[in-house]
């Protein structure tokens, strides 16, 4: 595994030279890698046997340089070998290209992170809400906004120790 | 008018309209078969499915948003309503999850405990899938005898943490009592008689002729379109792929049991309902390995930061008190870090992603539920289908509402 | 040994037994019940344990659970219901048939439970009136059968006039509910 590893790190340096990897303490293999790259580095590394797409999410980070993040989980069957990807996104131009037409799963995925963050992601069939309603005109998951529905009137926050 | 020839069929209505008569159907959010809330709106050709659309989110509670404003300890009673049919496997998956961000090292005999209650849950869960298979196919009683059954793994529940469905069982670092007498006692009789049971309800289904004829090609899906859909678990394994996380990636000391992973070859109904039966009796061996291999030991890990005291300590010494207060409250300091961790679900990889910053609730907490994922694929499933093999390949994805919307 | 239901207070003579509809009418409907299980989530697998064989529900009336609203008395609503299932949630409870009764299962339908966020509905009695309320996360299957025991006493006792009353009226238009 580890010579196999060894060729895919070469890969993904290959294809975006500002790409930074770092093994955690955990012993998960991390790259962060730039928005414009992430496209056919997930392709290449598809065509090297890494066919299953284990997940796409994002997370919000308030007040840093990079806002936004697009976390990838990318596993490989045959040679048991999982990496991570992160691409770092600026609040200007929330824009990720898709991976639908690598894999079909990534569909779900990624309506999933545009309704909870409002990253749009481009080429993608049907960008629409899936989780919430049609109608909410905001983003939920973004840390600027509570968690409770601020417009009932039956629970008052002192009781709850809010 | 011409004159009546007998011989030929009367059909009044001439075969373009029949042909150009698409019918909009809504198999609408509450709908006695479909087992979960979730809206379907099918173009159908007489009987024949052309294509569907999927609404999701009818309940939609916000998990992700709601775990990051507990402490960690406080979102375990969270995690159990995600696939509430098997909800141990989640709360463990979550414990695991927050010991591999802390580095907890746990000893041999509250993995067993863990491998023993896991498993219990898988069967429970194929269980509900199976005998709901059955009920779509028209055999009721099915569902009326493993229903029994299911009150059983219910009392063993109740034996180890007092719940019966959400569960809400053990702790970050292990369990928070040993097993009791009456735990063994009740399991022992467990083994002993739910094969026996099984037996009955697999002879009713698994080789009649009418469940066949009604299962087999319903619903199929091949390799790699499921692979592409990013499938898992047993839909997975019916259509070929024999990918099991315990297997792959074995967390909790199941590289230490023997057992065999059931792996299919059309992906249809009937695959799914067999690869699901072979589970549970893969599942029984692997509870009767623990049972007779079960390590002495402690039933916790040694992490006074994480888990509570025992209480003569609490009243008794100022150390275990201060550890108590800090627990309750939620506010442990725990290293900053991200870790993704997956256990092997009853539908499939089920994972954690936890991004902690060093407070007291987690920074973002993602999870990654296979129900969810794999549920995009139905559309492909059913396409050329009738409307009751559809009917008959949703109930058996198992497709767990609470998971799917999260 | 089968318990039968006590008959109601009458006049009894040879071949006859007087009594007044109300009581015999209240009678029959609250023997024989037939839910609708709005099942959404957790609540509902317990529902399911309820109607299986260990707690059978069966046994108090509720034989033929019918996922019909026409057809059906009784409204369970079992689960959390979210902003989205609103709509959705009324539309059924005004296609049922008068008499009906709404038994509000477990602490998400009650009240929104433990998720008081953006997308759950805090309690159903936000779109729709409610007859019972049975808490718990999930109750266990004897509190759902307490539940559904109650509106049996309710449905026992109720007026043939109720639901034409003016404070009937008045409830319903206070949902927003155009009485069929």
């Amino acid at each position: 595994m580890e010579n196999f590893f060894i060729k895919v790190k070469g890969i993904i340096e290959a294809a975006d030279d500002s790409a930074n990897y770092f093994l955690d303490n955990w012993n998960e293999h991390n790259f962060t890698v730039s928005k414009s790259s992430i496209f056919d580095i997930i392709k290449a590394l598809k065509e090297n046997g890494f066919q299953y797409l284990v997940d796409i999410t994002g997370a919000h980070y308030p007040d840093t340089e990079n806002e936004y993040q697009i976390v990838y989980h990318i596993h490989n069957l045959t040679e048991n070998l999982r990496i991570r990807l992160k691409v770092n996104l600026d609040s200007k131009k929330l824009e990720v290209p898709s991976m639908v037409s690598l894999y079909d799963g990534a569909n779900w995925m990624e309506r999933e992170t545009f309704d909870f963050y409002g990253i749009s992601f481009t080429n993608h069939p049907n960008l629409t809400r899936i989780l919430n309603v049609d109608d909410m005109d905001y983003h939920p998951m973004r840390k600027e906004y509570k968690l409770e529905d601020e417009t009932r009137t039956d629970k008052s926050d002192k009781y709850f120790g809010r | 008018m011409s004159e009546l020839d007998l011989n030929q069929q009367n059909t009044a209505i001439s075969s373009e309209t029949i042909d150009g008569q698409i019918a909009t159907l809504n198999l609408g959010p509450t709908h006695p078969a479909t087992h979960g809330i979730f809206q379907n709106i099918l173009q159908v050709d007489g009987e024949r499915i052309l294509s569907a659309e999927q609404t999701v989110g009818y309940i939609h509670r916000a998990f992700e948003k709601l775990s990051e404003r507990r402490p960690y300890n406080q979102i375990t009673p969270i995690t159990d309503r995600l696939n509430y049919c098997s909800s141990p496997i989640n709360n463990i998956g979550w414990h695991m999850t927050v010991e591999k961000l802390i580095g907890a090292e746990l000893p041999k005999r509250v993995d067993y405990m863990r491998v023993i209650v896991m498993e219990l849950a898988r069967i429970a869960d194929h269980l509900v899938c199976n005998s709901v298979i059955g009920v779509d196919t028209g055999a009721l009683t099915g569902f009326t005898y493993m229903f029994q059954e299911r009150e059983k793994i219910y009392d063993l529940y109740e034996e180890i943490c007092g719940a019966r469905l959400t569960t809400n069982v053990g702790r970050i670092g292990g369990f928070d009592r040993d097993f009791s007498p009456g735990f063994y006692s009740k399991l022992n009789e467990f083994l002993k008689e739910f094969p026996k049971r099984f037996d009955e309800f697999s002879s009713m289904l698994e080789r009649n002729r009418i469940f066949m004829d009604r299962c087999i090609g319903a619903g199929p899906i091949s390799a790699e379109r499921a692979l592409s859909y990013s499938f898992a678990g047993p839909n997975l394994r019916a259509a070929g792929v024999d990918f099991d996380v315990r297997v792959m990636k074995p967390y909790s000391s199941y590289e230490d049991f023997n057992f065999e992973i059931p792996v299919g070859s059309d992906g249809d109904t009937y695959d799914r309902f067999m690869v699901r039966q072979q589970e549970i009796r893969e599942s029984l061996k692997i509870i009767q390995q623990a049972l007779d291999n079960m390590p002495e030991g402690k039933y916790h890990a040694d992490i006074p930061d994480f888990y509570l005291p025992p209480k003569e300590e609490v009243y008794s010494s100022m150390e275990a008190l201060i550890y108590h207060f800090k627990i309750i409250m939620g506010e442990t300091a725990i290293p900053k870090g991200e870790v993704y961790h997956s256990v092997e679900g009853g539908n499939g990889e089920l994972g954690y992603y936890l991004v902690s910053d060093g407070g007291r609730t987690p920074y973002r907490l993602h999870f990654r539920r296979p129900c969810f994922i794999y549920y995009q694929a139905y559309p492909e499933m059913i396409k050329g289908a009738l409307l009751s093999d559809a009917i008959l390949t949703m109930s058996s994805m198992n497709v767990i509402a609470g998971e799917l919307d999260a | 040994m089968v318990k039968v239901v006590k008959a109601p207070e009458g006049i009894e003579g040879q071949g006859f037994f007087a009594t007044s509809f109300d009581k015999v009418i209240g009678l029959a409907r609250a023997n024989s019940l037939w839910p609708l299980p709005f099942a959404t989530s957790c609540c509902g697998i317990e529902f399911m344990a309820t109607m299986g064989p260990n707690y059978d529900l069966a046994r108090f009336g509720s034989e033929r659970m019918s996922f019909s609203p026409r057809q059906a008395d009784l409204l369970i609503v079992a689960g959390t219901i979210s902003k989205k299932l609103g709509p959705v949630l009324k539309k059924v409870y005004d296609q049922m048939a008068e008499p009906k009764w709404v038994l509000s299962v477990g602490a998400c339908a009650s009240s929104g439970g433990i998720f008081d966020t953006y997308s759950v509905l805090q309690g159903i009695d936000h779109v729709i009136p409610v007859d019972v309320y049975v808490p718990g996360c999930p109750p266990r299957p004897e509190q759902i059968i307490e539940g559904v025991l109650k509106i049996q006493e309710l449905a026992k006792n109720e007026s043939l006039r109720r639901r034409d009353s003016v404070e009937y009226k008045k409830m319903l238009e206070s949902y927003n509910i155009e009485q069929q």
